[in-house]
């Protein structure tokens, strides 16, 4: 077997391990859990409340209370029987939204990952610190609804990871669905939010009435913040959809750069009156930041 | 053509078209670069942006000259631009070529020759009818025009004479009819010429091509006092150097350089190379060259007038008494004579009929012969006499055998009856043919003959006692002279015969007689034989079926077709008969003044097509580059990547290969050639055809290393230039076409690696094809080429007895892949079979080549992993011979080791029964 029919092999096995989704989920699993790790042990530390699990008071049992609810022990040093009372605790819930729209699937340069492959892995890791706290996650669209558990980190690895396989059908655009969104819960949008802002100012609108507080990232490639273009191009949308030619692409930079600044300011503002927050993400810095920021927001919020 | 200054041009109306670049300037202006494509996320965001800055849509001004520069130079290339352009004559009619085909036109024969087909080629071409004349071989009837292409072909087979072209008729030469002539000129002028050119001019134009450098030519060797002298003549005055090389058999007969002279020219027509040798050189030389003229006419021929001297020896008073040898006035004389000079004894009258070149007169009184004695001597030879007591006894008054008048008597210093010390000996003086003879202290003299005192007594002194009495006196008589010792030949008188000054005397007084150049009265009435002959480019070669020329014709020392050039013989005599004609002034050649004179040496066309063309293109793809750049495509790593590549490109153009400065050897590779037994090879310019031969030699080392105690090194690749040979035993040399030659200096260490016993096997790898085809392949001729100046002894085809074939094994074939002969030194003609011995004792020491065609290495060669590397043959017969081909390998490599001992071994059985007796 030649050299290259050997590669051959491994590049198809590879494939169709992809297909399967095996080779993706646990490889985005684990870079997230890694994520978490480093967050969890930097300076934001978190106490670590059990869930339903604080003790918050030993109360005389009355009667109808069931004999197994008696804290024998507590009992034993009086007369009395006492039971012993937990706090009663409703656990909050996330709701992440990475945007898969074809325009995520762009990266300038070899080695620097997709702005879609940065959201997936940033929705993940702060699935998983939301889990191990205890809360309920969920994706911002039809289909995964909030749920706590471990299982629940598999399955929402699972469905991020879907448009990671080859030949999923890519979206043009893509929006989250508010409605599938609990009211007074935490959501999350990570996107480039370079498409039509209308849908998400809606959602927004929508999402403040309804108590939801959350989080707008804005990932973009380098090569998108600093347009360093120049000749006679012509620019095509990562669909194919869009064209525009020009002759001279470094004259554009200046007022690329304002339309830009200007789609932030758009989107900072809805955010705000949302009361929501704005932040921006380059693909290539770390995803830690982007993460420290994320965890930092929503510790905020609660 | 059209000629602009230097620059011609083969096809100038296509430099019209430099008339259409300005509208090309527009059309590539118009034109902008095409757009890049690049996906991009945000161009929702450039949607309905515009352009404000229309730069890009015009190529750049200086990309447009770019492309404009390179059309120009692909018009200017096609149309053809020659440097120095031969004016083109639109000539049509016949065309004449004539040569002189002299030993002048040799030295530079190739040249001529490629100007010779040059003109074919453009008669062909245009269709000119051409005939060919050689001035030196004229033709029996006027040539007819002929096709070019019919002439070209015959060209090869052209070759110079060794003499100048004979005054001719130019009306028995010249075709009828007109016609333009090209007349390669040898430079020089002679009898005719000028009525030639004439008529050739009134047939048509005449041009004619000449060398520019003038014409050198060596002279008759001449002895004279302190040596040989060879003139140096040239056609016009030049200053410069010029070497002449005395060349002749070394002991062993390998034709070698003996000695060297230097003449240096200052603006001057003639030189001379003035050779002091020992007479046991000099009569070695057989000719003296140019060195690096490869003419007839830089060759003189060295025959009897340099060879030894014949020397007749008389003594006085009857012969000598039986038993008193040491007494014999002759002794000394013979002793001194015998290595330098053939000796004649018997009387005076039967030693004049041998024509001897000296006659030595040991003590004699009276010369009986008087008038065929003083008859000899007027024709050129020297009469050396001795003193003793028969002498000074005689009245020699009116002796005209003798230089001065004699006192009858002589003197007795230093004796028991006299007073005095014996006298020693006064420096020589200047004029003296002794003159810088050292003298030993201890000679000394104790008794003379005195000469008279008279006027000239002085100046016919050549060698004088302390006190200024005369030792040896001179007169000529004639051409020849008479030489008188005042002391006797024995040890009677004087000590001198003893000592070792007494033969270097003799020798430079027989050296000087005889040197005459043998008249026409010396040669007449004889028919001479040629035995050697010049060709054009001086080299001698045997004849055998020539015609004898009468002696008066030899005489005349005009070579011509019926006189060529070459030693002839009569008898035992030989007379050399040089290319350049006796009493030849060499003047250049005046043409009139209509001839077109092309100088040989002058610049030649140089055609620029190729580079114009290549400008073109290197200007298209600088193009490309650019345009890439202004396209905004190249951007870093493509940009690092073209630099690489155009670096890439600069370095592999063959930079003009710095000639390897000589180098010694490095240390460690002598060390490691030293240490073991390295087998060697000699690379043969063909990178495939080495690796072959180190595969080969390193099989043959293991082969040796399993077989005999032989235990070789790795193979090593011999750097001729630098590596030392001495450490080498076995160099291997695959020969192919293309294997270079070596230059002198690795000559020189070749012939010191063959001189000291080393052997080079030479294999032409062509199945030694040779002989079969009965001409010589590319690698034969190749390999001849090279061995040319490699002292190589005469070869033969191995045989059946050689050393070689029982070194080791008993092998009788020595195949490689092929089964061909192969060649070594031959052996000793007179290599008899012993009694009762199975071979002869061929040669001694190790035959310095073996020569043949069979591609040992290949049937030696092995891959890494000891398997062999070529077929041999078919199944088993083929591994047999594979089998063979290493036992010769391994004999090969023991006869080196081991020489001649196996040879040796015959004796053995005689030792033996010496032993037991």
């Amino acid at each position: 077997m030649t050299p290259l029919a050997r590669h051959r092999a491994a590049l198809d096995l590879r494939r169709r391990a992809y297909e399967a989704g095996a080779g993706a989920l646990p490889a985005l699993l684990v870079a997230a859990r890694q994520l978490a790790e480093t967050v969890r042990m930097g300076g934001h530390g978190r106490r670590r409340p059990g869930a339903g699990d604080d003790f918050w008071q030993y109360r005389l049992a009355q009667p109808g209370d069931p004999a197994r609810m008696i804290d024998w022990r507590r009992s034993a040093r009086s007369d009395a029987a006492y039971v012993r009372d937990r706090e009663w605790q409703v656990a909050q819930a996330l709701y992440l939204w990475a945007d898969d729209a074809a325009s995520m699937r762009f990266s300038a340069a070899p080695g620097r990952p997709e702005k879609a492959a940065r959201a997936r892995l940033l929705a993940l890791a702060l699935a998983v610190l939301a889990i191990r706290a205890g809360e309920r996650v969920g994706l911002a669209q039809p289909g995964a609804p909030a749920r706590p558990g471990r299982a629940q980190l598999m399955t929402l690895a699972g469905l991020l990871a879907r448009t990671m396989t080859q030949g999923a059908p890519v979206p043009e655009t893509s929006a989250p669905e508010p409605a599938v969104i609990a009211a007074h819960s935490r959501a999350v949008f990570l996107s480039d939010f370079l498409s039509d802002p209308a849908p998400v100012e809606a959602a927004l609108a929508m999402l403040s009435g309804r108590g939801v507080q959350g989080v707008l990232l804005q990932i973009l490639d380098p090569a998108e913040e600093d347009f360093p273009y120049d000749g006679r191009t012509v620019f095509e949308a990562m669909s194919g959809g869009l064209r525009f030619e020009t002759r001279e692409a470094r004259d554009l930079r200046a007022r690329y750069l304002d339309r830009l600044a200007e789609r932030r300011e758009r989107l900072s503002r809805a955010a705000m009156n949302a009361g929501w927050q704005f932040s921006t993400h380059r693909t290539d810095a770390a995803p830690q930041s982007a993460l420290l920021w994320l965890h930092a927001a929503l510790e905020r919020g609660v | 053509m059209l000629v602009l200054g230097p620059l011609g041009f083969t096809a100038p109306w296509l430099l019209a078209a430099l008339a259409a670049l300005p509208v090309l300037w527009f059309l590539l202006r118009a034109t902008p670069p095409a757009p890049v494509r690049r996906r991009f996320p945000g161009v929702v965001l450039l949607l309905g942006l515009d352009d404000t800055d229309a730069q890009a849509e015009r190529t750049p001004w200086w990309l447009l000259l770019l492309r404009m520069l390179a059309l120009a130079a692909a018009i200017v290339g096609f149309a053809g631009p020659v440097l120095n352009p031969r004016p083109s004559v639109p000539a049509t009619g016949p065309l004449l070529i004539v040569e002189d085909g002299s030993w002048a036109s040799a030295r530079d024969w190739s040249g001529r020759m490629a100007r010779i087909r040059e003109a074919l080629n453009a008669a062909s071409a245009a269709g000119r009818p051409v005939a060919l004349v050689v001035l030196s071989a004229p033709p029996p009837a006027p040539p007819a025009f002929s096709d070019a292409a019919t002439l070209a072909r015959g060209l090869p087979a052209l070759r110079p004479a060794a003499w100048e072209p004979a005054m001719t008729d130019p009306a028995r030469l010249l075709p009828e009819g007109k016609f333009d002539t090209l007349w390669l000129s040898d430079g020089l002028d002679r009898p005719g010429r000028g009525a030639l050119a004439a008529a050739l001019e009134a047939r048509g134009r005449l041009s004619v091509w000449q060398p520019a450098r003038p014409v050198a030519a060596l002279g008759r060797p001449q002895i004279a006092d302190r040596g040989v002298s060879v003139p140096l003549i040239l056609s016009a005055p030049a200053t410069g150097r010029y070497d002449v090389l005395a060349e002749g058999p070394d002991p062993t007969g390998t034709m070698r350089e003996l000695a060297r002279a230097t003449v240096d020219l200052a603006d001057a027509k003639t030189g001379e190379a003035l050779f002091d040798l020992p007479a046991e050189l000099r009569n070695r030389v057989t000719r003296f060259t140019l060195d690096g003229t490869t003419s007839a006419g830089a060759v003189a021929l060295a025959d009897d007038t340099l060879r030894r001297r014949k020397v007749a020896l008389i003594a006085g008073g009857g012969a000598a008494r039986e038993g008193l040898a040491l007494l014999s006035p002759l002794h000394y004389l013979r002793e001194a004579l015998s290595p330098t000079a053939d000796l004649i004894g018997g009387t005076l009258g039967d030693a004049l009929i041998a024509r001897p070149d000296a006659i030595v007169l040991a003590d004699v009184g009276t010369v009986a012969e008087r008038v065929e004695v003083l008859k000899w001597v007027a024709q050129g030879g020297v009469l050396i006499r001795f003193a003793g007591p028969r002498l000074a006894a005689t009245d020699t008054a009116g002796d005209p055998l003798l230089p001065v008048a004699l006192r009858q008597g002589g003197r007795s210093v230093g004796g028991t009856m006299a007073w005095g010390e014996p006298r020693r000996l006064a420096p020589f003086p200047p004029g003296s043919p002794f003159a810088g003879l050292t003298i030993p202290q201890d000679v000394t003299v104790s008794e003379q003959v005195m000469a008279e005192p008279g006027p000239d007594l002085a100046a016919q002194t050549v060698a004088a006692l302390a006190d200024g009495t005369p030792l040896v006196t001179r007169a000529s008589l004639g051409k020849g002279e008479v030489v008188l010792f005042h002391v006797s030949a024995n040890a009677d008188w004087s000590n001198l015969p003893l000592s070792g000054l007494f033969p270097q005397m003799l020798a430079r007084l027989v050296a000087s007689a005889g040197g005459a150049v043998p008249g026409a009265a010396d040669l007449a009435g004889q028919s001479w034989v040629p035995v050697r002959l010049l060709d054009g480019f001086g080299r001698l070669s045997a004849t055998e079926a020539h015609a004898a020329v009468p002696g008066a014709e030899l005489a005349k020392g005009q070579p011509g077709p019926d006189l060529p050039p070459g030693i002839y013989t009569a008898g035992n005599r030989s007379v050399a008969l040089d290319a350049l004609a006796k009493g030849r002034d060499l003047t250049p050649a005046v043409w009139p003044a209509g001839a077109e004179i092309e100088a040989g040496a002058t610049v030649r066309p140089m055609p620029l097509k190729g580079g114009a063309l290549a400008l073109a293109l290197l200007l298209a793809l600088l193009d490309v580059v650019a345009a890439l750049w202004v396209g905004g495509k190249l951007r870093g790593r493509a940009v690092a990547g073209l630099a690489v590549a155009a670096l890439a490109v600069g370095l592999a153009v063959p930079a003009p290969a710095a000639r390897a400065a000589e180098t010694a050897m490095p240390i460690d590779r002598a060390v490691a050639a030293a240490s073991d037994v390295v087998l060697g090879y000699i690379p043969s310019g063909d990178d495939q055809v080495d690796r072959i031969a180190e595969a080969g030699l390193k099989g043959l080392g293991q082969m040796l290393a399993e077989r005999t105690t032989v235990e070789p090194g790795a193979p090593m690749r011999i750097d001729l230039a630098s590596d030392d040979l001495a450490l080498f035993t076995l160099l291997y040399w695959p020969v192919t076409a293309l294997t270079p030659a070596p230059t002198p200096e690795e000559y020189l260490r070749l012939n010191r690696f063959l001189r000291a016993g080393g052997m080079i096997l030479f294999d032409t790898r062509d199945a030694d094809l040779t002989e079969a085809e009965g001409a010589a392949s590319d690698a034969g001729r190749q390999l001849q080429a090279i061995a040319a100046p490699l002292e190589i002894p005469p070869l033969a085809q191995i045989p059946s007895d050689h050393v070689l074939t029982r070194t080791f094994y008993l092998i009788q074939d020595f195949p490689g892949r092929y089964d061909g002969p192969i060649w070594v030194e031959a052996p000793a003609p007179d290599a008899e079979q012993a009694e009762g011995m199975p071979f002869r004792n061929l040669t001694d020491g190790v035959t310095p080549v073996v020569i043949g065609g069979n591609d040992w290495a290949s049937a030696w060669a092995v891959n890494d992993d000891g398997s062999p590397m070529f077929p041999v043959g078919s199944g088993s017969a083929g591994e047999r011979q594979r089998e063979v081909a290493f036992r010769f390998g391994i004999n090969l490599v023991m006869h080196v080791l081991t020489g001649n001992y196996k040879s040796d071994q015959v004796h053995v059985p005689a030792l033996l029964e010496r032993l037991g007796q």
